[in-house]
């Protein structure tokens, strides 16, 4: 009698398979289609949509750089301000909150709890809050004091670099410091226990054993949070005044590759909107990019290109 | 063998470095959580005085006029994460059995990999695809769109935290039911399901809230409407977008209702991350989804 | 219950009083009156959850490190209490050192930065002085001859013995007056064990020795003075010699002829 595997074996594993395989299609299927939405654009403007400095639809030049420019630079004030606020809260509850896990616990699920803020709340909080604060306590006075500075040289409105990026910094920290927490509990005890026993006082254990050995990990929750930052949309929009602009002065008006698609996805002309889902593209390779990066770094971590023994 | 090179005790500077050290680190800490208390009471604030029953039973009036509602965007909103579930979950349940039953195959390897490069991916892009291949082809807003759009957003994270949990349910366990004779897929669908269906239902309540606060996918694929949408093929209104508009635009009665709709949004997604915490509490924790 | 007849009080360096810890509720260990005579290897045996291990992070304060310890009594270290609240445990951890079971070089760094680790902590700056420090500890390790050409290499590419060696020269870099060391042999092969224990022979010339060990023929190889304890008290003290040859305690008895533990 020839063995046969139960109906339902087979036709459990085809729908399972099917399920898998989907989500292949669907990232594949992702790339090719704004690839094909993005064709005319790239015959129309090749590399210099990627290399020009203008953005002017009505006279049908277009090209991409002010807006890569706008996400990199948001990105970076974001990191700059959310990285090590979101160092220090996971040193806090890794290292310091040791006898107090309850506590420890407590606050971590408050700060995920930023992570559970859709994006366009933020963007009203920042519209009607943090705008006008910004502009007055901390704007205006670095221009008035500092404006020789390209940095702090344009006259502050509010809708500008600035204000997006400190808004994308409070949106990135959940992640980078929830990643950050965990990979700091993976650092063995040992290596805390034998700094401490050379004479160290707590900072110098945490600054010379446990960073150290946890840097691959938190360079992969630095470039997970950038990953963020580059892909937020409605907050910015929101808050950085939607001007093409490459400039130094972070007190300008901007945009990034995410807020333009949210702009101008409705144009209806044949080459601005491929341009539009060029845009899109390239936002996607940079997602991409940075998405396998994180994910590599994290692998490093957990894996253990570490002690051989 | 006595001290004879080095400095005894301790230099006064590490001593205030120490104490620096964690002063700073007090410093960070409230600087992450006061963002949170100013936004969330913010909301509560300047959202309270637009809530009224009419708030939440009427439709939208014109710009200037008061009175106005924001019944069709809870509707539409409620619609098109149900229709982003409906395709969502069995695919990403059924996805996630695989990772887990089937880890070792080379398709588990490179579709979970996809799945994790998916989760997180920047929602506008997911939107933007939505947009191309639905939108421009039935030159059409529809909920339908933004269902589909939407559930790319969940997919992946219903399929990590599917497979997540199965993977904690115990080997002898499967061993068992195969040694008594049942066939696998039995196995799978009753017994491996059932021990681990706590942590698929979180997963799927994750994806849920995650969706309800989306905008941007929703933006690109069923624009908005001022009416309660007839069918699921027309553009409709959520609330998402409506917070979007009504916030950027320069009615004050508008922007109040932004804050009102605002409201019941994060009353809404509190209340599913409440529950996810309820049902599963700690050992669950690790699935923190946008990573 | 200790007995310390032939321990002359003026050569004792270190000592216990009455000391007590315990994780949460659980009372590891319950009143431990013992001496560590300068200059001697003293060896600590007993079963498994008898305390030892304990008793040994207690003496150089790292017990208090974990969650829920609680240390009570005292360690008198030349005269002063260790636990008095006017002591600094920083400075207590540079004078006494900790060899730990499980080698733990710093992945991140070199041999040669692993060995002057403690040293830059101290403030040390000098070339000159952390390059002659740092083959000096590794000579005392021995060491020195394996690695002297790979210096800048990582810790973590030498062999089991050899990073324990490594974690043994880093530990005496700083100059510490008492090394302790938990059962550092257990994870390693009898050759490197060898080499550990030779090197224990040569500085207890300088250094006062604390070893915590299972292992019954180690303590008899290398130790001056032995203490066995048991279920957290300690039940007795003396020379090696007159604890292998002659226990007065039943117990001692019966855990060296291996009845148990």
């Amino acid at each position: 009698m020839r063995f046969r595997l139960p109906r339902g074996d087979t036709i459990l594993k085809i729908v399972l398979v099917a399920a898998a395989v989907f989500i292949i299609a669907i990232v594949v299927g992702l790339a090719i289609e704004l690839y094909l939405g993005s064709a005319q654009s790239i015959r129309t403007f090749g590399f210099s949509f990627l290399a020009g400095t203008k953005w002017l639809p009505t006279q049908n030049v277009l090209s991409a750089l002010p807006f890569i420019y706008g996400t990199l630079l948001t990105s970076a004030i974001a990191i700059v301000i959310g990285f090590p606020i979101s160092l220090g809260v996971a040193v806090f509850i890794s290292e310091k909150l040791k006898s107090h896990q309850n506590f420890g616990y407590a606050l971590g699920t408050v700060v995920d709890l930023l992570a559970a803020v859709p994006s366009v709340i933020y963007g009203l909080w920042g519209v009607f809050v943090l705008i006008p604060i910004l502009r007055d306590y901390v704007e205006v006075p670095l221009h008035k004091s500092l404006g020789f500075i390209p940095l702090f040289s344009g006259n502050p409105f509010g809708y500008d670099f600035f204000t997006a990026g400190v808004i994308l910094a409070i949106m990135i920290i959940p992640t980078m410091s929830a990643v950050t927490r965990d990979v700091l509990s993976v650092v063995p005890n040992s290596q805390r226990e034998a700094m401490y026993s050379l004479g160290a006082t707590d900072w110098e254990v945490t600054q010379k054993s446990v960073l150290p050995y946890a840097r691959s990990g938190i360079f992969g929750a630095f470039v997970l949070g950038l990953g963020r930052a580059f892909g937020e949309t409605m907050a910015v929009t929101m808050v950085i005044g939607n001007i093409p602009n490459i400039t130094t002065n972070l007190f300008s008006a901007g945009a990034t590759l995410s807020s333009l698609i949210a702009n101008e996805f409705g144009e209806s002309s044949g080459v601005y909107q491929s341009a539009v889902i060029e845009i899109g593209l390239i936002l996607f390779f940079v997602a991409l990019l940075v998405n396998f990066l994180a994910r590599f770094l994290l692998w490093r971590m957990t894996r253990g290109t570490r002690v051989k023994n | 063998m006595k001290n004879s090179t080095l400095p005894t005790g301790i230099s006064l500077w590490r001593k205030i470095l120490n104490k620096l050290m964690t002063v700073l680190i007090i410093v960070t800490v409230v600087l992450a959580v006061i963002p949170l208390l100013l936004i969330l009471g913010d909301v509560f604030i300047r959202g309270a005085p637009a809530i009224s029953i009419g708030f939440l039973t009427k439709l939208p009036t014109a710009p200037n006029v008061p009175g106005g509602g924001i019944a069709n965007a809870i509707v539409g909103s409620f619609t098109m994460v149900g229709i982003a579930s409906l395709i969502s979950v069995p695919i990403g349940v059924g996805a996630g059995i695989y990772f887990s039953e089937w880890s070792s195959s080379k398709l588990s390897t490179v579709s979970g990999f996809m799945n994790d490069v998916l989760t997180g991916f920047p929602s506008i892009v997911l939107g933007l695809f939505v947009f191309v291949v639905i939108v421009l082809t039935t030159k059409q807003f529809s909920a339908f769109a933004a269902g589909v759009a939407l559930s790319l957003v969940m997919l992946p994270i219903i399929a990590r935290t599917t497979s997540e949990s199965l993977k904690l349910v115990p080997t002898t366990l499967r061993e068992a039911s195969l040694a008594l004779g049942i066939p696998r897929w039995k196995t799978v669908l009753r017994i491996v399901i059932n021990t681990g269906k706590n942590g698929l239902l979180t997963g799927i309540l994750l994806a849920v809230a995650r969706a309800t606060g989306e905008t941007a996918p929703i933006l690109l694929t069923a624009s908005t409407s001022v009416y309660f949408a007839k069918s699921i093929f027309q553009p409709t209104a959520s609330l998402t977008v409506l917070i979007y508009n009504y916030g950027t635009s320069a009615s004050r009665i508008w922007q109040t209702q932004a804050w009102g709709a605002a409201l019941v949004l994060i009353l809404i997604m509190l209340g599913l991350n409440l529950l996810v915490k309820f049902t599963v509490g700690r050992h669950l924790s690790g699935s923190r989804v946008e990573t | 219950m200790s007995d310390d007849k032939n321990v002359d009080l003026s050569e004792v360096k270190l000592a216990t009083k009455d000391l007590k810890a315990r994780f949460g509720k659980l009372q590891v260990l319950k009143g431990i009156n013992l001496t560590f005579p300068e200059n001697k290897v003293t060896a600590i045996m007993g079963p498994s959850g008898c305390g030892k291990t304990t008793l040994i992070r207690c003496l150089n304060r790292i017990h208090e490190l974990t969650p829920n310890a609680k240390v009570e009594g005292e360690v008198i270290l030349d005269g002063v209490n260790i636990y008095s609240p006017q002591v600094d445990p920083v400075t207590i951890r540079r004078r006494i050192g900790m060899v730990f079971q499980k080698a733990n070089p710093f992945p991140t760094m070199s041999i040669y930065d692993n060995a002057v680790a403690g040293l830059k902590l101290a403030g040390v700056r000098n070339k000159e002085l952390l390059d002659s420090m740092a083959e000096k500890s590794l000579r005392m390790a021995f060491l020195w001859d394996e690695v002297k050409n790979d210096l800048k290499k990582s810790g973590t590419n030498l062999s089991g013995g050899q990073q324990q060696r490594l974690c043994i020269a880093r530990a005496l870099a700083v100059e510490p007056e008492i090394i302790l060391m938990d059962e550092p042999c257990s994870a390693l092969d009898p050759i490197a064990t060898a080499k550990i224990e030779e090197s224990i022979a040569s500085l207890k010339k300088d250094f006062t020795i604390v070893i915590v060990t299972h292992n019954l023929q180690q303590a008899a190889r290398v130790s001056d003075y032995t203490a066995f304890m048991y279920l957290g008290q300690l039940m007795e003290f003396g020379s090696t010699k007159d604890i292998f040859e002659r226990p007065k305690n039943p117990l001692t008895e019966k855990y060296i002829t291996g009845e148990f533990g």
